[in-house]
């Protein structure tokens, strides 16, 4: 098969990093090659972040090139925009529907683009939207957002609920176990 | 069954497996997770040194006392070590020494990329790369059989996309390696110039028998494929070679340096248009040149930055007349500008960002250091002036003194965390004292190694293993006091008056002076969050003061500050607002 590609696009300190974790464990256990691509460190502190999932019979680069990602999971709507040009040709542009204002933005030295859901869509890109705040707080907890979009994504990956939640089970500590659940299985229907 | 590890797991799990006793370094981005790794497995005595001299001279003298170690360190890490490093090269080793420089390439979070391919040659010692982390792991346990058997230490030098991607790693057993007696070899240990003349001949024989090996050893291997093009590469630039021609021939060095002239010779001379592609520097295509290869590297290929994918596919494809393997029309692009930059900030109720307000506000010269406190360089707090190495901002502060004068340094001071100034910011001090300068200096001693990760350091007191006494705290006023400071002050940074208040007394005093502000990072010190303050729209006057301090809660709504639920109440932006508009939940019931 060829490799596939999909990047998780968020700032930092909103859950990206764990749902690349989910994410790499469910791709291991089907047995594929894998990589995944993070960067720690300054870019962490409220920076955008980016996790680089890369899958198949054999994976040699780490990192992903523009114009390749079959799904971009963007945990925000300014950091859809930045990675859109990634997106390949058909791919799924994944996007939780919430703005986070950077520090240019807040100082006045930049705008924050009002319209994304117009430029991602007149960028030709399949554009689906969640609610993912709303979807977590009924699911049990805000914090598990990331696990809401994990579930969008799983709805366009061929792995079956029992791989995921069988990685869901393994990754968090168990009082977060059933919140996080009700949050995948709220995400990927 | 093969386990999904970064880079830098393998490595330690590679350390472990060749039987490791020790392990030290100072934490640095890219390297930080390798000891932190090693700390887990009960077998290791892992350690936190104050800096990397240290982290390296404690791992010769294990090797000296026939245990296997292991120090990591980020790139300039290597250059505080380079004074021990570039003698232990002469020393050779006993048990088997492996130095890991994590370099950055791109700057992810580094003040420079230097190449340290640079430095290993430099201390003649071999450098082996990985490229993946089933390589981390491999090269590591080879790395260790090559340090004893050529009697050297070792430089294992990996980058942050090899050290920070996760692929998958087969395991094996640990192999317990006893210690052999203790024996004394002043010859070989104690350098002074009649062993060291004998030494340096012994390390010129050994870098002659390290060539050789290289001709020979599976760490540098040819993958035949198309021999109209053969690409030499190696590190994490493999990965992108096989990507954008994986039909190619590649001579692949896994150990690279000393280089295998012979080896090269004969691939450049099999293929028909020869390549070298590596990040950063021309280090090994130098050496191509040198032998009157016909080869293309650095004018093709950048030689700042990161390499990735798609620029190595593009070139390549450009040079060749090859169409390129990789995506190359143009990637549907965001209508319009560009989106706004995000770039990192201070977190919600992070002690530094009252203490920079303050420095901006009093217009202050700032002389700063490495760490998460960098970032009140950036707009809106915009207060530091200059930022060089761990370490540098006393000094820095100090030559700015001597150079303008007294009256300049009454608007100067000097900005450090708690374990950059243990790490090497007390012998600035220290100069301050001695040369007789007026020295104000900063300390954020937010009680952890922040910008890393939260590690801990020797003003805290608990050691990587996770042991604390009282004793083993380093008291940063105590130590302050015992160079020669007699003006030592602690002051909370959330009390921003008295932060003032004391800083004018501080810059008037014409000796060193030492301000601790002291308060835990707002990361680890989860008791101080309360529920998040907010803005009464109808006291709000829409000065926007509370914006300068740069805090990503604060927001303009309607010609009306606003506050996000990411708030922790630490309180600065009610202490600016000149309107007294900002006010705890409680204030409104």
């Amino acid at each position: 098969m060829n490799v596939k590609n999909v990047l998780i696009a968020g700032v930092g300190g909103q859950g990206t990093i764990l749902a690349g974790r989910i994410l790499a464990a469910v791709i291991a256990a089907a047995g594929y090659d894998l990589k995944v691509s993070e960067i720690h460190g300054m870019a962490q502190r409220g920076g955008s972040v980016v996790t680089q999932v890369r899958w198949g019979e054999r994976v040699f680069s780490p990192i992903v090139p523009p114009g390749a990602a079959d799904a971009v999971l963007a945990f925000e709507k300014l950091e859809a925009l930045r990675w859109l040009p990634w997106l390949r040709p058909g791919g799924r542009m994944l996007v939780n529907d919430q703005r986070v204002d950077p520090m240019p933005v807040l100082t006045g030295a930049a705008v924050y683009p009002e319209n994304a859901a117009a430029l991602l869509a007149a960028a030709g890109a399949a554009v689906t939207f969640c609610d993912g705040i709303d979807l977590a707080r009924r699911a049990g907890s805000a914090k598990a957002v990331n696990l809401v979009l994990l579930g969008l994504l799983s709805r366009h990956l061929e792995f079956s609920p029992a791989e995921w939640e069988q990685a869901i089970r393994q990754a968090g500590p168990e009082k977060y176990l059933a919140a996080n659940l009700a949050a995948f299985r709220l995400g990927a229907i | 069954m093969r386990q999904l590890m970064t880079g830098n797991e393998a490595i330690a799990r590679g350390a472990w497996e060749a039987g490791v006793r020790v392990a030290t370094a100072y934490p640095g981005t890219p390297s930080t997770e390798i000891t932190e790794n090693a700390a887990r497995y009960p077998e290791i005595y892992a350690e936190w040194s104050p800096n990397e001299k240290v982290a390296l001279e404690v791992g010769l003298g294990a090797s000296i006392a026939g245990g296997r170690a292991l120090v990591a360190m980020k790139h300039v890490g290597v250059n505080v070590a380079a004074d021990p490093l570039f003698t232990a090269a002469y020393t050779g080793v006993t048990g088997g020494l492996v130095l890991v420089s994590a370099d950055d390439p791109g700057m992810h979070s580094s003040q420079n990329e230097q190449d340290n391919r640079h430095l290993g040659r430099a201390a003649k010692i071999p450098i082996l790369e990985p490229a993946d982390s089933q390589e981390a792991k491999d090269f590591t346990v080879a790395a260790f059989s090559l340090s004893e058997e050529f009697d050297t230490p070792v430089m294992l030098r990996i980058t942050t996309r090899a050290a920070h991607s996760r692929s998958l790693v087969q395991l094996g057993a640990r192999e317990e390696r006893p210690l052999p007696p203790y024996s004394k070899d002043a010859r070989k240990y104690v350098m002074i110039p009649a062993y060291a003349r004998l030494r340096h001949t012994a390390v010129e024989a050994r870098l002659a028998a390290l060539r050789e090996l290289a001709e020979t050893t599976p760490l540098n291997r040819v993958e035949w494929g198309d021999k109209s093009i053969g690409i030499v590469t190696g590190g994490v630039a493999y990965q992108y070679v096989k990507e954008a021609l994986p039909g190619a021939s590649v001579l692949k060095l896994g150990l690279s340096f000393p280089l295998p002239r012979r080896k090269i010779t004969e691939f450049a001379q099999t293929v028909a248009q020869l390549y070298v592609v590596e990040e950063l520097e021309d280090f090994w295509e130098t050496y191509l040149r040198a032998w009157g290869l016909p080869v293309r590297g650095k004018e093709i290929f950048p030689r700042t930055g990161e390499l990735q994918p798609e620029t190595v596919a593009a070139a390549l494809a450009a040079d060749t007349g090859r169409p390129s393997r990789l995506p190359t029309s143009p990637p549907p692009a965001v209508a319009g500008a560009e989106p706004p930059a995000r770039p990192p900030v201070l977190c919600p109720g992070c002690p530094h960002r009252g203490l920079f307000y303050v420095l901006r506000k009093m217009r202050l010269i700032v002389a700063g250091d490495i760490g998460c406190y960098t970032l009140g360089c950036l707009e809106p707090l915009n207060s530091i002036d200059t930022t060089i190495c761990m370490g540098a901002s006393i000094g820095a502060a100090i030559g700015m003194e001597k150079t303008r004068g007294e009256e300049f340094a009454r608007r100067l001071v000097a900005v450090i965390g708690d374990s950059t100034f243990i790490h090497s910011g007390v012998t600035g001090l220290i100069d301050a004292v001695y040369n007789n300068a007026q020295t104000t200096l900063l300390i954020l001693d937010n009680r952890t190694t922040g910008m890393t990760g939260h590690q801990d350091n020797p003003a805290t007191g608990r050691t990587l293993r996770g042991e604390w006494r009282e004793r083993q705290e380093i008291d940063l006023a105590r130590l302050c006091r015992a160079v020669g400071v007699n003006r030592v002050t602690t002051v909370d940074p959330f009390e921003m008056e008295l932060m003032e208040e004391t800083l004018r007394t501080e810059l008037a005093a014409a000796e060193p002076s030492v301000v601790i502000s002291r308060r835990k990072c707002a990361l680890i010190d989860r008791e101080a969050a309360r529920p998040p303050l907010y803005v009464d729209q109808a006291e709000c006057t829409g000065c926007f003061r509370c914006m300068r301090l740069g805090c990503p809660c604060l927001s303009r709504r309607e010609q009306k500050a606003a506050i996000s639920d990411q708030c922790v109440a630490c309180g600065l932006c009610a202490q600016v607002c000149a309107a007294g508009a900002i006010k705890t939940t409680g204030e409104a019931q």
